[in-house]
């Protein structure tokens, strides 16, 4: 499923989750990776990861106050050049050297899916978390499409990729590695081939299946100093065949139905694909208030029978201030598809209220849905500061299980929209050179002037002094 | 509504102009004098409330108009030639004053109704000629220029996988619904299936389906870093037989070459629908999670966002002669002529040879032949457009708002032929054009007749052919309606009721029930022409030795001929008073029921509005139960809902340059009703009940009057 995600700036404020038991990280420490996975249908995910951390003099306050944790988002955000320059310019090695030195934007913009984050928050700056530091993580994905920028071919090298090789580490960075997923590839039936051989390799658990990842530390100096640069290359020996790709245990869909300007349905369409393993998850809607939600209309349904949700939040939306706000906890039934569904009535806006382009339709955010997934394999207990950077953006609460948080696609809903031509315009300057010349010949004329001007006043007064006349009342 | 006005504006001005002809013209004053029995002033009434009471020296307005023209009847003259009645005397200065203006409307009210009818009809004729045509011009600023560079160049593989296709359709018998997953997935796509069925109300005989099952399968391109929230379609409707296989083979060729570019900005779906419409009507209706026709199917598995524009492709052969576009959808419901202009473009940046109803497109538009040709094109989709059947796949697209559209490929007898690499080039550039729109298709025109592809007609100059049409009606209400004030005032102010009294709705004075039975009889009849046919056909088959369709087409005849013979020997049991004033204020009602239905066609389907009022109003406005009745009967049957649909059968054959023979028109007729009625079970066109419902039971109540006794 390559539903992109639009960037979605999360600043997340929260204190204390990560860095317990942990004395004196490095201060001023950069971390980077680049994490390689080629998919079996020929493209490959390249993910990037960056945290950046620093020393402060704020005093970490008792507890979290979960009233001012705010959620927002804008639908829709066309990713280009401009969003990846000033992102850059956070890194502390810009792109001079290290990893950021692959963030070409012209190959970065030429994939199927571009994804890009910024993190910042406060961890503990030591055991006891007295003082604190900032961190900034900064992660960008992108997955390279094997017809479009591989022209067919499924092979691939970081030159391939991003037009660069890696000549040297960044200079400030602690760890800086490439990590190429070569899980069940090189181990009985050669598939996958990977140049030039890793020298080590690293196994971990992630989203519930156990995976195998060749490293190259940059900072080891052999990688890089045997031919100058470091060049990646993957190769399929006998190429996978096309078939469908594996399904994941927990994906989801949303549409609207219904046609029409006046009503329609949002329906959001939740897949357990786990074969005996029943989970919930959380489902949180936000839909601006111009579509007005009926709530009573509210269905949930799986496997053909109702499906009566364990918790439901409601905050009803306001005109022109507040959004719906719709939370509901599902449990989904084992390998069924559930379906979440909502009638709405489409508002008339006031004629200043649509956007330019009104025509083009109004954006619904997505659905955020976060669930505890079921694993088939056990997890180790992880020590986050140990681990690879990209281990905390599959975070694990226990051994049975993984977290996920899922972004369905935005909708595009039309609303009713008046004639915003020709017309319309002349009727509106019309209209306003009428109020104009109105209300300035009603002041001029209901007005009394008591200062006698010795000059004879202007065509205006001249003309207000004619119609005083016929009214029969003293000129000015 | 702007043409309405207008129409309204000059009935105006004929009646006064025809007002001061008629005080010159001695016939037409004797016809005044005739029916000047005693009344106050007809138009002063309906202008003024309080002519009445109006004080010496300020008369009304129609009574100034009359008597500046020459010869007006004066005071002085009158008694000589008609004695005035009793009552008139103690009226004296009011009648004095009121008596012209009523002759003038009423006499001035038929040959203004001929002169709106015939102006109305001239009016349409003359849409195809250069002032009331207009060039077409693009209005949708994205998609203002053409340059682009076509690079489709897959026409071998294109006719590849159309062989492919046509060989498997012929293995498997039915749509290759694996070969077509395996074929599109390998060319990059997301594949999908949807299957479908569907028990038709009878057997299709034309088609010859009844239990309908199949499979649609289509492919998503998704756009790069795109969320999925807009996209295009290309479809391709496929039959029982691999007519359309070099379609899909183009449509499978166009989705490898999309596949490999990287300025896709909406995702693409490429659809290919088995039972022709049937599949299109249940996918589209999956797709939007809906369900209007009863159509059983499976949820869609994957969707792109909100449709903005779709392409229907047609093409039976490896080259094509020309391409044809059709426009005209369910209901009569048109594409933005901005899609349309988009084709037209191409059509002239590849050089290819475009034909709309499958007419060539006449160059010289200065001389009369070319308008000529392009009235002939125009009744053609008058004629298209009034049936409310799609005109190919694209037809269901625009309920949902999606503006689409059918290209045709045509292999006719010319020489000069073009292969699949010029059409895949014009649908490469259509659909990048369509790529790059920010806002729906909005700009151009979504009301319009076409006499040429480069040519159209706008909404505001063609209503006013209808509204000529529906003056008609209106004048004739009026002049019924003053009949009857007249008949009504009357026998009121001679038993004494002194001084001024409002005049009584005719309604009222002649009493409701007389007019409850004819409509509700006729209602009723229309009611049982919707329902019966389909729910009595198996109690038909049973007794009578037809098929089901044959059935529902004989029962349907059955009752039509049957409302006939039912409703005009009714009112004798009700009314007992004044039957003169009872076919009027019966007749009344129904031209005004007849004028509201033909305005709102009209506004919603131009074509068959301005088809059904051309037909109906000349005898809905003579129908009376005077005169020669045979004569009246005679043309009321001929102007019936069925005999226009038989008369416009014959008109499209021979426009077509196909003239039927009579045997042959009659089977045609045969099985348009009963396609007819299966479009509205199927896809939900709404001419069947609007003509069983509206129109028919209406038509009914003039033939009501005709025999009225």
């Amino acid at each position: 499923m390559a539903v992109a995600l639009p960037l979605v700036l999360l600043v997340l404020l929260l204190s204390g989750r990560v860095g317990g038991g942990h004395a004196e990280p490095p201060r001023d420490s950069l971390r980077e990776e680049l994490v390689i996975t080629p998919l079996p249908s020929g493209d490959v995910a390249a993910t990037f990861q960056f945290r950046t951390r620093w020393d402060s003099e704020l005093q970490r306050e008792e507890g979290t106050d979960h009233d001012f944790l705010r959620y927002a988002v804008l639908p829709r955000e066309v990713v280009c050049t401009e969003n990846l320059t000033p992102w850059k310019k956070l890194l502390p090695c810009s792109s001079k050297a290290g990893l950021s030195m692959l963030l070409k934007a012209d190959r970065l913009f030429h994939t199927s899916y571009h994804s890009q984050a910024v993190h910042i928050r406060p961890v503990c700056g030591n055991a006891r978390c007295t003082s604190i530091s900032w961190e900034l993580r900064q992660t960008l994905s992108v997955v390279f499409d094997a017809f479009v920028t591989g022209q067919g071919k499924k092979d691939w090298s970081l030159f391939r990729m991003f037009s660069r090789t890696l000549t040297e580490p960044c200079p400030l960075a602690s760890e800086s590695r490439v990590y190429v997923d070569i899980t069940g590839y090189n181990q009985d039936n050669e598939t996958l081939e990977v140049n030039p051989r890793p020298t080590t390799t690293y196994q971990d658990v992630i989203l519930g299946a156990r995976k195998t990842y060749a490293v190259y530390d940059l900072l080891d100096t052999a990688v890089i100093n045997n031919s100058r640069n470091l060049n990646v290359q993957l190769k399929w020996k006998s190429p996978p065949e096309n078939e469908a790709p594996p399904v994941p245990f927990l994906y989801a869909q949303r549409y609207v139905s219904g046609y029409g300007l006046q009503s329609g349905e949002l329906n959001t369409l939740l897949y357990n694909t786990h074969p005996y393993r029943a989970f919930p998850v959380l489902l949180l809607d936000t839909v601006p208030w111009y579509l007005r939600l009926y709530v009573h209309t509210l269905t949930i349904t799986s496997k053909g029978k109702d499906n009566k949700p364990s918790y439901v939040h409601y905050q009803p939306a306001q005109d022109r201030l507040q959004p719906h706000l719709l939370e509901m906890l599902i449990q989904l039934p084992a390998n069924s598809a559930t379906k979440v569904s909502i009638q709405f009535e489409r508002a008339l806006l006031k004629w200043t209220e649509y956007t330019p382009d009104p025509n083009h339709g109004f954006y619904v955010s997505p659905s955020v849905i976060s669930a505890l997934v079921p694993s088939t394999v056990a997890a180790k207990p992880v020590d986050w500061e140990e681990s690879p950077l990209f281990k905390s953006l599959y975070p694990v609460s226990d051994s049975s299980s993984y977290f996920v948080r899922l972004y369905t696609e935005p909708l595009l809903v039309s609303l009713p929209t008046p004639d915003f031509s020709m017309p319309y315009n002349a009727i509106c300057l019309t209209c306003t050179v009428v109020a104009v010349c109105y209300g300035s010949f009603y002041n001029l004329l209901t007005r009394t002037f008591h200062i006698e001007e010795p000059s004879t006043g202007g065509l205006a007064k001249r003309l207000a002094n004619l119609i005083r006349r016929a009214r029969g009342v003293p000129p000015l | 509504m702007r043409g309405g006005a207008r129409a309204f504006g000059t009935g105006n001005a004929c009646g006064r102009a025809a007002s001061r002809r008629a005080g010159a013209g001695p016939g037409v004053r004797r016809a005044g004098a005739a029916q000047s029995r005693s009344r106050p002033s007809a138009m002063g009434l309906l202008s003024d409330p309080c002519a009445r009471r109006h004080r010496p020296g300020h008369e009304p307005r129609g009574s100034a108009l009359a008597s500046d023209a020459p010869g007006a009847q004066t005071p002085g003259r009158r008694p000589s030639d008609t004695p005035p009645p009793p009552p008139v005397q103690r009226w004296r200065p009011r009648a004095a004053v009121s008596e012209p203006p009523k002759s003038a409307v009423s006499s001035v009210a038929s040959p203004c109704s001929v002169l709106s009818y015939v102006a109305g009809i001239a009016w349409f004729l003359a849409l195809a000629f250069p002032p009331l045509t207009q060039r077409t011009y693009m209005s949708e600023n994205a998609m203002g220029s053409t340059m682009v560079e076509e690079q489709f160049a897959g026409g071998e593989r294109a006719r590849g996988f159309a062989r492919d296709f046509a060989a498997h359709h012929r293995k498997a018998g039915a749509l290759p619904v694996a070969w077509l997953e395996r074929t599109m997935r390998s060319v990059g796509l997301e594949v999908y299936t949807q299957s479908f069925s569907r028990k038709l109300p009878f057997p299709d005989e034309t088609r010859e389906r009844y239990m309908v099952s199949g499979t649609n399968v289509y492919g998503i391109l998704r756009a790069p870093r795109a969320a999925s929230t807009e996209s295009l379609v290309l479809t391709v409707p496929c039959g029982p037989d691999s007519t359309n296989s070099q379609a899909v083979g183009l449509l499978l060729a166009l989705a490898a070459h999309f596949r490999g570019q990287i300025y896709w900005a909406k995702d693409i779906i490429f659809l290919v629908t088995e039972q022709d419409l049937l599949g299109t009507e249940a996918w589209l209706e999956a797709y939007h999670d809906t369900n209007v026709t009863g159509m059983q199917s499976s949820p869609l598995q994957g969707r792109a966002g909100a449709i903005q524009a779709a392409v229907a492709l047609e093409l039976s052969s490896d080259v094509v002669t020309s391409l044809d576009v059709a426009v005209e959808g369910l209901n009569g419901q048109l594409p933005n002529l901005d899609l349309l202009n988009l084709f037209q473009t191409f059509c002239q940046k590849g050089g290819l040879l475009c034909t709309l109803q499958g007419k060539l497109q006449p160059q010289d538009w200065t001389s009369v032949d070319g308008p000529l040709q392009g009235l002939q094109t125009l009744l053609l989709m008058a004629l298209q457009q009034a049936s409310g059947r799609p005109h190919g796949a694209h037809g269901l697209f625009l309920r949902y708002r999606v503006e689409a559209l059918t290209i045709r490929g045509i292999n006719s007898f010319r020489q000069y032929k073009y292969d699949l690499v010029a059409v895949g080039k014009a649908l490469e550039g259509m659909f990048r054009k369509l790529n790059h729109l920010l806002e729906r298709l909005h700009q151009s025109f979504f009301l319009y007749l076409l006499p040429a592809l480069s040519r159209f007609v706008s909404i505001g100059l063609y209503m006013p052919a209808a509204g000529f049409l529906l003056l008609v009606l209106g004048l004739k209400a009026l002049e019924l309606w003053m009949q009857l004030h007249e008949a009504g005032a009357g026998p009121q102010e001679a038993g004494g009721a002194s001084g001024p009294s409002p005049p009584l709705p005719p309604a009222q004075s002649v009493g409701l029930a007389s007019l409850v039975a004819p409509l509700l009889i006729s209602q009723a009849t229309g009611l049982a022409l919707y329902i019966l046919p389909v729910l009595g056909q198996h109690v038909a088959t049973q007794h009578f030795p037809v098929a089901e369709a044959e059935a529902v087409v004989l029962t349907l005849l059955a009752i039509y001929a049957a409302g006939l013979a039912l409703p005009h020997s009714t009112h004798r049991v009700v009314s007992a008073q004044a039957p003169d004033r009872g076919w009027m204020a019966l007749k009344l009602v129904a031209l005004i029921y007849l004028a509201l239905q033909l305005a709102c066609i009209a506004l919603t389907n131009f074509s068959l509005g301005f088809l059904l009022a051309a037909t109906m109003v000349p005898a809905a406005a003579l129908a009376h139960p005077c005169g020669p009745r045979p004569l009246y009967a005679a043309l009321l049957v001929l102007t019936s809902p069925a005999a226009t649909l038989l008369g416009c059968l014959f008109l499209w054959r021979e426009l077509q340059e196909a003239p039927l023979s009579l045997a042959e028109g009659w089977q045609l007729f045969l099985a348009a009703l009963a396609q007819g009625v299966l479009d509205h079970y199927t896809y939900g066109a709404l001419l069947f009940p609007l003509l069983a419902l509206g129109l028919y039971p209406c038509w009914l109540l003039f033939w009501n009057v005709l025999f009225w006794k």
